[in-house]
Parts: structure tokens; C-alpha cells; sequence
């Protein structure tokens, strides 16, 4: 192998502007590959983290309420005119029982029972509608880390203390501090004082959410001792959807995955990564065909050069990796360049571009880059090699 | 190679050669060729241009095949050699010069000398190399080993081509027009290099020429006319101060 090495690489070092401007279009379709796979990936997950941020993996709730319809007696024909019931706010039955499965299941990582339902808040002649959310910070914050978005104050609920969001502070003009007035309805009303304030970035979420001790909720809503919901955080994000349904088939409840409140979004991102994948493909395409062409006229250049070498006792093989050599070789270092124009890119990126998101930089990627166009630079260089080895010493040596 | 019994390095049986096989300008151009060459031959083959010198040439050296008859290399037939099999006893035997130099670009005279045994053995030892400066100084080149090809004179680069052709002690050396291309003084001393390694190594020479005074010189002629031996005699006038 030393000698085929030997040729390959002093046949590269002749035709040398031949050679840098191959690695010079290599390098710039695998530093395009590499940098448009580290964005999409980076955009992904900064999505996906985002998205993840303000919602719960899974939402475990009671399922709906539907009409009981008598079977008709066998022979008998039935017409249903269904008026479909509204579904009313209600507990998940025995929902202590369920939340202790739920936190024995595997995958799951953190369970959260929540009372959730419409409210007003008021101060003074202002009036907004809210989501009354009766939750114990120390479970919440595994699901929504709300603690972590604290503009003001303390994530504290309980003994009159409520944690409302930055839209509804700015609304109402209430600070920490500040005292608001909670109306469920139905003459059910509580003044809790403002001890936090959150701002999670999404606008329903701050202008909605007000978060108070569960009791409360439980108190304001009517429901002694329920629960509407139980959010799990699960540990494999993408496993979401397959918990959800083991959750349903286990506690007969809805049990509904942030895959499929979000499919939408998982579909988008679906796209952009299959679009991604096809540039880097027909890229890589291309690349291919530069290598096989410049191979192919370094063949023809070298014609007499082959024949000598056969003449002087290079076998047919000998040819051949001589030739698949050169096509690994500018693989190889194009690749290598193409990787370290990429991860520039990248940086230049982080450094001076949007700043929205960071793109993370994988060592694997770019390893898998290297192998990969040292592998696609062997494989198109076949056919000028089988070119080389099957040409006629004869004719090889007469041509000039 | 000794080992073998017969004491002829090469010989031809009612060789034939054809080009343009199934094609309708089909012609043969050897018309059945028989030769034997000794161990240590020194033979000339001469013939106007087209005779077919340099297609017999190339059958000998195992780069092209017969359309039919057979050819023994040191007692061993060829024409069942598979390309692997018909390389490996070309590296071994036989060395090749050519009219047009042909060294390789991008590599040193010294390299370009060592090739043949870098491919038949990979990474050269210091043995390996030592022999190959050896035949560069013999060759009247030994300090021009680090040069290019292309920093040499064409009589220069036909001296590296001797001296790659000798590199693998072949027991048969083929020239083809070797000095065709050099002036009279540089055609001499090529033409002198061969009589010393015929003299030395005990190499066997055929060498193709269109000189009648390099054919006069050597110890035999071949005669070769539209793809046919005419003649095949001892050169009289070098044979006798020679034979014991
Ligand atoms: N590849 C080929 N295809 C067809 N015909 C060929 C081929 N090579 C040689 N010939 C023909 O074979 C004949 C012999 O050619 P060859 O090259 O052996 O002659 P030569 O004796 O070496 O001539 P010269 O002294 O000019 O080198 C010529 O008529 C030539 O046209
Ligand atoms: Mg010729």
C-alpha cells in the first residue's frame, strides 16, 4: 500500500491547481452541509425548548363526558337524535391513586396535579379574564419552570399569596406587593396579594395564567379536593406520545402528548429536516461527480504514466488503488477544510448573526462529515479507477 | 530463475499477431515468428519501419498477447497467464526501455530508478536504495539523483531509463529504438551501458534499432521484413575477439 500511496499522492502534487481546486469545491459543500445541518438542528431544538418551556409533556385529564344511549332490543331499529353535553369543569376521580401510579411509571419524570379554571381579576373598575391555575410550586416548577421566569418577587402561592403574569400585571398596574381581586363567579371571590410576577414570553400565558395555593383554587372553582389536570414532564421528549398512550390505556383518562398539541409544529419541522437532508444530498451529488470528472481527466492526463507503471510491474489492482486513493485523499482534505470553513461559519453565526438561538457545534457531525466525504470521494473515484487499471499498457504507452 | 534447466531466456513458436481481431480491417502483422535468445545474447532487430518490430517487442514483453503460438519466458509458455500472473513475470524478468524516455513526473531520478522494486516490494530498504545509486553511478549519473525529470537532458533521462530497466537484474532487457530520440554521442554511451550490463549482469539484450552501426555492434542480427524473420546471423567482426 506504501507505493500505491506513494503515486496517488505525487500524481495529486502534479496536477496540483487541478487537485486544490477540487478540495476547494469539496470543502465548500461539506462546510454547506455541515453548517445548514448544525442550524436546523440548533433551530429545532431551540424550538422545541421554547415550545417545551411554557407547556407540560403530557396532560393527564378525566375524559369526556358523553351521553349514555340505551341499546336498542335486538330487531329494533334505533334513531338517535344526540344533543352532545357540555362538558363541565370536573375532577379526575381518585386522583391522589392516579398520581402515585403516574410517578411510578418508567420515563416519567415529574407529576403535577393541577385545578385549573376561568376566573376574573379585578382591581379597581379593571376587570380581565384569567385562568385560575391551584398548584404546589415544588411539583409545578418540574413542568413549567415559572421559577426561572420570575421578572418580580417569588413563585410563592398560598396563605393568600398568588404569582400572576407580567400582561396581567402591566393590565391591572399591579406590582409586588399590590393587592387584586379573584371572581370565579357564582359569588365565589378572594383578594390575594401579588407575590411574584413571571414572564414566560408568550403572551396568552402572561396575560392569563395566576397561579394561587391549590386549596384555594379548589375552593374558588367548587371543586373540594379535585383536580382538573395532572401534567407529567417526561424524560425522553420524543417518547412522549408513547407514555400518553400507555397512560390512557392504564388509568382510562385523556391523556394528550405535546407531540400532538403541537403536531402542527412537529410536521413544519419534519419538513425543514427533510428539506435539509436533500440539500446536503444532492450537494454530496454533485460533489461526487466534481471528484469522478476531475479523476476521470487525471486518468486521460496520466495515460502514459499508467502505462510505464504497468510496464514496470503494476498489477491491474495496483492501478486501481492508486486512483481510489486520490479519490479518498480529496475527500479527505476537503472535508477536513470544508469542516473548518463550516464550524467559521458557524461561529461567525453565533457571533454576529440573529443571536436568537445558539447553534450547538456536535463533534459527531462533523466527524461523520470527514468519513463521509472520504467515503463518497473513494466511491466516485471508481469508475475513473476501474478506467485506469483496465487501460491497455500498449496503447498507454504510444499516447502521447 | 537459474533453476530453470533450459538455457534459452527466451523463445518463440510460430508466434502470430493480429490487430483489429473481428473487425473487418482484421490484419495480421507477425506471420508467425520463431526465436530463441540465449542467456546471454546480445541480439539487434532491425527492419523497416511497420515490419512489426515494436508488436513483437510488446508480445516479449508480456504488455500485449499473441493472436496465436506460443512464447516461453525463461522455459515457462505465457499464454495461459492470467494479468496478475503475466505482471508479476514481467516485473521479474524483463526490463523495458522505450525510444521516448518515459520517466514519471514527479519523481526523482532515484525514485524513478527504484520504482519497478517499489512496486513489486513496497517501501524500499537501504540495500534496495544503495543498489539503486549503485546503477546511478554506473550509469554516470550519481549526482543527479534528487533531480526531476524534467531538470534532465534526454540523453540523462535515457541513462535513469536504463538504470530503472536494470534495477530488478531482469535476465532480458528490451529496448525499443532506445537512442532513436539521442544525438551520436549519447546514443554511444546508452549503447555502451548496454554492453557493459550484458558484459556485467549477464542480462540478455534485444535491442530494436534503426542504426545500422549500434546493429553492426551488436553480437546478432535479426532481420525483420512485413512481419517475418528474413535473416538471423552472428555479426562476424564482434564474435570473434569474443568467443574463447
Ligand atoms: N494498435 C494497432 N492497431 C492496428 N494496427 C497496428 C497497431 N499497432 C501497430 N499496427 C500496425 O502494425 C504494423 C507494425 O507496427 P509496429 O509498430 O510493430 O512497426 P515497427 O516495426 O515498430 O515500425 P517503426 O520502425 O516505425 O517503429 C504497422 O503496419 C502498424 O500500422
Ligand atoms: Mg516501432
Amino acid at each position: 500500500m506504501w507505493t500505491e500511496w506513494t503515486i496517488a499522492i505525487r500524481l495529486l502534487r502534479e496536477g496540483r491547481v487541478q487537485s486544490l481546486l477540487i478540495i476547494v469545491g469539496i470543502a465548500v459543500g461539506v462546510a454547506v452541509i455541515v453548517f445548514i445541518t448544525a442550524l436546523i438542528s440548533g433551530l429545532q431544538a431551540n424550538t422545541i425548548r421554547r415550545t417545551l418551556g411554557t407547556q407540560a409533556h403530557v396532560r393527564v385529564e378525566p375524559p369526556d363526558e358523553v351521553n349514555r344511549i340505551a341499546p336498542a332490543a335486538p330487531g329494533v331499529v334505533q334513531l338517535v337524535l344526540e344533543d352532545r353535553r357540555a362538558q363541565r369543569l370536573r375532577s379526575i376521580r381518585d386522583w391522589q391513586q392516579v398520581r402515585d401510579t403516574l410517578e411510578r411509571l418508567p420515563g416519567v419524570v415529574a407529576v403535577s396535579p393541577i385545578v385549573s379554571g376561568p376566573a376574573f381579576a379585578r382591581r379597581g373598575s379593571a376587570r380581565n379574564s384569567i385562568a385560575l391555575i391551584g398548584a404546589d410550586p415544588a411539583r409545578y416548577v418540574r413542568v413549567v419552570p415559572i421559577h426561572e421566569n420570575l421578572i418580580a418577587g417569588a413563585f410563592r402561592v398560598g396563605a393568600g399569596d398568588a404569582t400572576i403574569g407580567r400582561g396581567l400585571a402591566d393590565e391591572l398596574g399591579v406590582r409586588v406587593g399590590d393587592k387584586i381581586r379573584i371572581d370565579a363567579g357564582e359569588g365565589a371571590t378572594a383578594v390575594v396579594n401579588v407575590a411574584g410576577i413571571f414572564e414566560l414570553g408568550v403572551r396568552e400565558l402572561d396575560e392569563r395564567y395566576v397561579f394561587v395555593d391549590l386549596k384555594q383554587a379548589q375552593s374558588l372553582l367548587d371543586l373540594p379536593g379535585g383536580v382538573t389536570v395532572i401534567d407529567v414532564t417526561v424524560e425522553e421528549i420524543f417518547g412522549a406520545a408513547d407514555i400518553a398512550a400507555r397512560i390512557s390505556r392504564l388509568t382510562g383518562l385523556k391523556a394528550e402528548s405535546w407531540m400532538q398539541t403541537n403536531s402542527q409544529l412537529l410536521n413544519a419541522l419534519s419538513a425543514q429536516s427533510l428539506s435539509a437532508a436533500m440539500i446536503g444530498f444532492f450537494v454530496a451529488v454533485s460533489v461526487a461527480f466534481a471528484i469522478a470528472s476531475v479523476l476521470s481527466i487525471s486518468v486521460v492526463q496520466h495515460t502514459r504514466e499508467i502505462g510505464i507503471l504497468r510496464a514496470m510491474g503494476a498489477t491491474q489492482p495496483t492501478m486501481l488503488r492508486v486512483f481510489l486513493l486520490q479519490g479518498a485523499v480529496f475527500g479527505l482534505l476537503g472535508s477536513t477544510a470544508g469542516v473548518l470553513l463550516g464550524l467559521a461559519l458557524l461561529l461567525a453565526f453565533d457571533t454576529f448573526g440573529p443571536r436568537l438561538f445558539e447553534v450547538p457545534v456536535e463533534p459527531g457531525l462533523l466527524f461523520a462529515a470527514i468519513a463521509l466525504a472520504t467515503l463518497t470521494g473513494t466511491v466516485s473515484a471508481a469508475v475513473p479507477a476501474r478506467r485506469a487499471a483496465r487501460l491497455d499498457p500498449v496503447a498507454a504507452i504510444r499516447y502521447v | 530463475m537459474s533453476d530453470v534447466q533450459d538455457e534459452s531466456v527466451l523463445r518463440l513458436v510460430g508466434l502470430r499477431k493480429s490487430y483489429g481481431v473481428g473487425t473487418p480491417v482484421e490484419t495480421e502483422v507477425l506471420h508467425g515468428i520463431d526465436l530463441t535468445l540465449g542467456r546471454r545474447d546480445f541480439a539487434a532487430l532491425v527492419g523497416p519501419s511497420g515490419s512489426g518490430k515494436s508488436t513483437l517487442l510488446n508480445l516479449i514483453g508480456l504488455l500485449d498477447r499473441p493472436t496465436s503460438g506460443e512464447l516461453y519466458l525463461l522455459g515457462r509458455p505465457t499464454r495461459d497467464l492470467d494479468d496478475a500472473a503475466r505482471t508479476a513475470l514481467r516485473a521479474s524478468a524483463i526490463g523495458f526501455v522505450f525510444q521516448f524516455h518515459h520517466l514519471i513526473e514527479g519523481f526523482t531520478a532515484l525514485e524513478n530508478v527504484l520504482m519497478p522494486l517499489m512496486l513489486a516490494r513496497g517501501r524500499p530498504d537501504a540495500a534496495t536504495v544503495a543498489w539503486a545509486r549503485e546503477l546511478l553511478e554506473s550509469v554516470g549519473l550519481g549526482g543527479f539523483a534528487d533531480r526531476r525529470p524534467g531538470e534532465l537532458s534526454g540523453g540523462q533521462q535515457q541513462r535513469v531509463a536504463v538504470a530503472r530497466a536494470l534495477v530488478t537484474r531482469p535476465a532480458l532487457l528490451l529496448a525499443d529504438e532506445p537512442t532513436g530520440n539521442l544525438d551520436t554521442r549519447s546514443a554511444q554511451g546508452v549503447f555502451e551501458l548496454f554492453r557493459r550490463f550484458n558484459a556485467e549482469l549477464g542480462c540478455a539484450v534485444l535491442l530494436v534499432t534503426h542504426d545500422p552501426r549500434l546493429a553492426e555492434a551488436c553480437d546478432r542480427t535479426i532481420s525483420l521484413v512485413d512481419g517475418r524473420i528474413v535473416s538471423d546471423s552472428p555479426n562476424r567482426r564482434l564474435v570473434s575477439p569474443r568467443s574463447p
